[in-house]
């Protein structure tokens, strides 16, 4: 890993140490997209409990997805001085005014989930993001090591068309069956990421695949489709998880209940907690003037009917899913 | 002026158009002379509105060739014509009401610089164009806010400045008072003395002889005949029309009884800013005329009686029993029935058949849960389609492809099929053919001889003497006199209307 | 009598034959049709199922657009009625969580109807209102979650069947028959394409446009409610942020392509749902082709201008046929 290439050089670069702090006596302002998604919801209820476990008294204002209510936030954040401004940026362009003024006051920015317009690359001292490209490489490995060397032939419920999330899990799970020649993606459409599209669009797919007994194996790009994709499955008298293997992202608590009852068999964790690495990174900064890489990725673990998925499924459904 | 010196500034010969298998004009030729104005009639159906639209374009015909000042030209819409220098004034203003007199005429070529409107050389020239029409209003307020007769002449100063040498009037007069016709008659006199040759088709025969030297009739798609107005007695060119002598209906007054039992009395009716307070009473088997100038009220007493307008003072007694007349369903459910003055806008449906417009008020009152059968249905419609003479005798025919004279059949089968007590007519007679028109007049008395009450609006005085018991006149809003018995005279009515008695009640509209 | 097809129809039932034949040639067993788990199964019967929730919303949309409105919220209701259904579903008894959410569309269609008729406001401002303001309320019910349930008694609307048809279709077709009734058998479709057709000639002929145009949003509530239920039941959950999203728009088509004019009039119930299912056998072809994603739209528009190019009057008169 060049991780540490990456440390030792903004380590060096870094010039000004700001004065000591506790972490106790740390602010932090995190300006929050809103509620879109459950993931976003999670990812709220993840973060109070990451600053609750390191006594970091966090403060999170919704943005209801505007931009305008997000540079306000930031502005407010300004103005009471906190120690350091977390954003999770709605759009990527049009940061830059207001992320100059949060540099002009020393007080450092981290986004979380979504990276902004490379042109603002100085004025935010790292991003905590996961990589949608890896998490498709995870999942196409997956399914490589899971079938070996029998001929498989994929079905893939891809993400709203044109969306960069959609485009990277295809490209990644591409990436990750590009070794093995036996495995080949047969049909590819969107499902739009919800669940009743990724049903309609499984339904076409055993029709057009006789009956469902050419597919081997689901690809979806978010877990809600895949769930949509399962009770098509189910509906056409076949047995996911058996008949059909089934590989998704994102880990929703619904992906565990169906992997649990054998009907699923991996999905690729995208993770709600961003804040937790984005706070040790401020923690470091502000105490031992710890420069973080301009990266910082999340992992994108994989789970499998092995890793106990009641389990799993108990421990996050409480987050707001 | 001999017509046959000069060259004619506007020449059609065998102007030919079907429609679907249907002649619509047959070898047509027309001819109009520069400077005068030429009077083009027939009945509903005879072509007027084809032959219109074939010389201007908007309707391509089939055979035919067409001359300006002896140059041959072919327009293919109405904006080429106009470019060409015939411009069409219709019965419906083509203007936008919102914008002003001074934007409605320049609309399109306003006096610019720099990209911008100048708008004070645009007021000045506006100003200036219509002071030549001895028009002076304030050209910066919205055209909508002026009468339909200013409208028009606002429409016709835009066309003659379009550099117009033709310049065709399709019914121009229809909703015009008296008064505004004359101011109409005096801008067309001045149009022609300037040269410009005018077409004006119209339904009154009074205008065709007050302001026209040249009448060309057509009639079922054939030129009838054409002739100077001087040569053409009134008789021969009704006949010429209607290609058959006029029965003697429309011109001899019958007297009727005194008319029956009172159906409906108003006292101190009326509505603030709307129509003064009135008396009225209306008896079975009385037909009661309203007459009065356009906006003198006539309108707004009948929908103020069926509901349409609420009243906001007085009382109305229907049969002995105090009624609130708050909605047309409240005056529907007392047994009245209204056949409105806007036919096409307040009066068909015309998408629907004409048995879905003749069942419409009947299936109204007995409401929703209550439908006719089919059969019903077609048996009502059949019934008025051969009581009316209803043409052509399809049931099944969307009623907007009928005729006007039809249209209105159809809307007083509307209002007979639910067994009235009291009919309210608007302008009964407005827009129709005169075959039509008679046969309205015939059935108005023969419904009132059956026991109906009538309470008839009609701008037409010599028409309305003929029928009504009793004459209501208004003038500016409120009921000024009542003539009744030996003193319903079209000369009585004119002086209540011309007078200057105050009104029978205090008035209130001041406006 | 109820289920009249007007002649005019025949582009529309055409079109959809055309489409059908298309998915037949890009899926040779489109037609295919076998009974799996005593429920017929098959791309034929997808496109009727599919189809059953547009359909359902068109069969309220047309009777607004005959009277010369339009309802924007038809999406937004399916969500919040999808999001009672399915939060009351493991708690509640089935006539209860049924009461509950088709009251709540019936109360969003009475809010439409009361908004257009009594306050005068335009139809397409009046129902935007619900239409933005009702995902929200969704989204409030469900907490942003999709909150899904265990409930068979309503998982039935989505994945049961009768006599082996699917419940979605054999609900489209029992509205169809209870719209078709009510409007054609009483003399409410007379009155509607009256006022739709020249509301001023209706109001002075006595007709009640007023109860007319508030009973018209009401029964497009219900409808929405009931495919909102049917859209929750499919994926036994309610997903606020995408049940029904853009469907109203969806259903307006299905309208139009059924021959209905959106200037209100005469209009045609069945031809609305042939409107809906000539859209859902496109999108079921589509999916079948294997077309690249990106293409579906586009493919969607060129068949759509396709099909209302065929019922153009002007066109029609061009290609030389008859005046309809």
């Amino acid at each position: 890993m060049n991780f540490k290439a990456l440390l030792l050089a903004s380590a060096m670069t870094a010039a000004a140490v700001p004065g000591i702090a506790l972490a106790q006596d740390l602010t932090v302002g995190f300006s929050q997209i809103g509620s879109e998604s459950g993931w976003r919801a999670a990812e709220t209820t993840v973060s109070k409990s990451e600053a609750a476990k390191r006594k970091i008294n966090l403060k999170i204002a919704d943005a209801q997805q505007k931009q305008e209510n997000q540079i306000k936030a930031i502005r407010s954040f300004v103005a009471q001085n906190v120690d350091a401004i977390f954003l999770a940026p709605v759009v990527s362009t049009g940061w830059e005014a207001v992320l100059k003024e949060a540099k002009e006051a020393k007080i450092p920015v981290v986004l979380l989930d979504r990276d902004i317009d490379p042109s603002g690359k100085d004025l935010y001292l790292t991003a905590v993001t996961s990589d949608s490209v890896h998490e498709g490489k995870v999942a196409g490995e997956w399914l490589v090591k899971t079938v070996g060397t029998k001929p498989c032939n994929v079905v893939e419920l891809q993400g709203t068309v044109g969306a960069s999330v959609a485009t990277n899990r295809k490209k990644g799970f591409e990436a990750g069956i590009a070794g093995a020649p036996n495995v080949k993606i047969v049909r590819s459409q969107t499902g739009d990421f919800t669940r009743a599209k990724g049903k309609e669009v499984m339904e076409s797919f055993i029709k057009a695949e006789g009956g469902g007994a050419s597919i081997c194996a689901v690809y979806a790009h978010n877990d809600d489709m895949m769930v949509g994709a399962i009770q098509a499955m189910k509906e056409a008298g076949l047995k996911p998880g058996k008949d059909i293997l089934t590989a998704s992202i994102d880990a929703v608590p619904d992906i565990f209940k169906a992997m649990a009852a054998g009907e699923a068999n991996a999905t690729v964790e995208l993770t709600p907690n961003m804040a937790g690495p984005a706070f040790d990174a401020i923690i470091a900064y502000k105490t031992k003037g710890t420069v973080p890489p301009k990266w910082i990725q999340t992992e994108s673990k994989l789970y499998t009917a092995a890793d106990n998925p009641q389990a799993v499924y108990d421990s996050k459904k409480g987050l707001g899913y | 002026m001999d017509p046959y010196e000069d060259p004619p500034l506007l020449s059609l010969r065998g102007f030919s158009k079907s429609f679907a298998g249907q002649v619509a004009l047959d070898r047509v030729d027309f001819m109009l002379e520069a400077g005068s104005i030429h009077a083009l009639l027939g009945e509903n159906g005879a072509g007027k509105s084809t032959l219109i639209k074939t010389m201007t374009g908007v309707v391509p015909r089939d055979a035919g060739t067409l001359c300006l000042g002896g140059v041959e030209i072919a327009p293919r819409s109405a904006a080429e014509a106009t470019r060409a220098g015939i411009a069409t004034v219709y019965q419906e203003v083509n203007l936008a009401p919102n914008l002003s007199v001074a934007q409605n005429l320049f609309l399109g070529r306003q006096p610019t610089r720099f990209g911008f409107v100048r708008e004070r050389e645009m007021r000045r020239r506006a100003r200036a164009l219509l002071a030549e029409f001895d028009i002076d209003i304030d050209i910066a307020a919205p055209l909508g806010s002026y009468s339909v007769a200013i409208q028009h002449i606002v429409a016709i100063a835009r066309a003659v400045d379009l550099s117009a040498r033709v310049l065709i009037l399709d019914e121009p007069t229809a909703s015009l008072d008296a008064h505004e016709v004359e101011v109409l008659f005096g801008v067309m006199r001045k149009l022609a003395a300037r040269g410009i040759g005018i077409v004006f088709v119209t339904h009154f025969l009074d205008q065709v002889y007050a302001v026209c030297d040249r009448i060309t009739v057509l009639r079922n798609g054939r030129l009838a005949g054409a002739a100077s107005a001087g040569e053409l007695p009134r008789l021969d060119l009704v006949r010429l029309m209607l290609g058959r002598e006029l029965s003697a209906a429309t011109a001899v007054r019958t007297p009727a009884a005194a008319g029956g039992d009172v159906l409906a009395t108003f006292a101190g009716f009326g509505k603030a800013g709307y129509v003064a307070p009135f008396d009225l009473t209306l008896r079975a088997g009385q037909v009661i005329g309203l007459a009065g100038l356009l906006g003198s009220g006539r309108t707004e007493t009948a929908r103020l009686v069926f509901g349409a307008e609420r009243a906001d003072s007085g009382a109305a007694v229907v049969a002995g029993r105090t009624v609130e007349l708050s909605s047309p369903r409240a005056a529907l459910d007392l047994g009245f029935g209204y056949c409105p003055e806007e036919r096409k806008t307040d009066g068909i449906v015309a998408e629907l058949t004409v048995r879905e417009n003749i069942v419409l008020a009947l299936q109204a009152r007995r409401g929703v849960f209550n439908p006719l059968s089919r059969r019903e249905q077609d048996e009502i419609a059949a019934r008025f389609i051969r009581l009316l003479d209803i043409r052509p005798p399809d049931p099944e025919r969307p009623i907007g492809l009928l005729s006007g004279g039809n249209q209105q059949k159809a809307l007083l089968a509307r209002w007979l099929a639910t067994g009235p007590r009291l009919l309210i007519l608007d302008e009964p007679t407005r827009g129709i053919d005169v075959g039509a028109h008679a046969e309205i007049i015939a059935l108005i008395r023969r419904l009132c001889a059956e026991g109906m009450a009538l309470l008839v609006v009609s701008s037409e005085l010599e028409e309305i003497v003929t029928y009504a018991d009793e004459v209501v006149v208004l003038r500016d809003r409120a009921h000024v006199a009542r003539l009744s018995g030996e003193a319903v005279e079209v000369s009585a009515i004119l002086a209540a209307i011309a007078a200057e008695s105050p009104a029978l009640r205090a008035s209130e509209a001041a406006e | 009598m109820a289920l009249r097809l007007p002649r005019a129809g025949l582009s529309q039932v055409g079109a959809l034959a055309v489409i059908l034949l298309v998915n037949w040639i890009v899926s040779p067993q489109f037609f295919d049709i076998r009974l799996q788990d005593g429920r017929l199964f098959g791309s034929l019967i997808d496109v009727l199922n599919r189809g059953a929730p547009v359909a359902l919303l068109s069969l309220g949309m047309v009777l607004v657009i005959a009277m010369r409105g339009i309802d924007l919220s038809v999406g937004a209701v399916m969500a919040i009625c999808g999001a009672i259904a399915a939060s009351l579903a493991d708690s509640h008894a089935l006539p209860v969580v049924l009461a509950a959410s088709l009251g709540a569309g019936l109360l969003c269609g009475l809010w439409n109807g009361i908004l257009v008729a009594v306050l005068g406001i335009q139809p397409i401002v009046a129902t935007l209102i619900l239409m933005v303001a009702g995902r929200g309320i969704a989204q409030l019910i469900t907490e942003g979650r999709i909150v899904t349930f265990t409930s068979p008694a309503l998982a039935w609307f989505g994945g049961g069947s009768v006599l082996g048809l699917p419940t979605p279709i054999v609900l489209t077709l029992v509205m169809l028959g209870l719209t078709a009734a009510i409007v054609r058998g009483t003399a409410l479709g007379l009155l509607i394409e009256a006022a739709g057709g020249n509301a001023r000639a209706a109001a002075l002929s006595g007709v009640g446009t007023r109860a007319i145009t508030v009973a018209v949003y009401v029964w497009c509530g219900l409808c929405a409610g009931l495919a909102g239920i049917v859209a929750a039941a499919d994926i036994l959950g309610a997903d606020a942020n995408n049940a029904g999203l853009w469907l109203e728009l969806d259903a307006i088509l299905a309208v139009v392509i059924g021959g209905t004019s959106l200037f209100g009039g005469r209009f045609s119930i069945p031809l609305a749902v042939i409107g809906a299912l000539i859209i859902q056998a496109m999108n079921t072809g589509i999916l079948l082709s294997g077309f690249p994603p990106e293409f579906n739209l586009i493919v969607k528009a060129v068949v759509v201008l396709a099909v209302l190019l065929l019922q153009s009057p002007r066109l029609g008169l061009k290609l030389g046929r008859r005046k309809p």
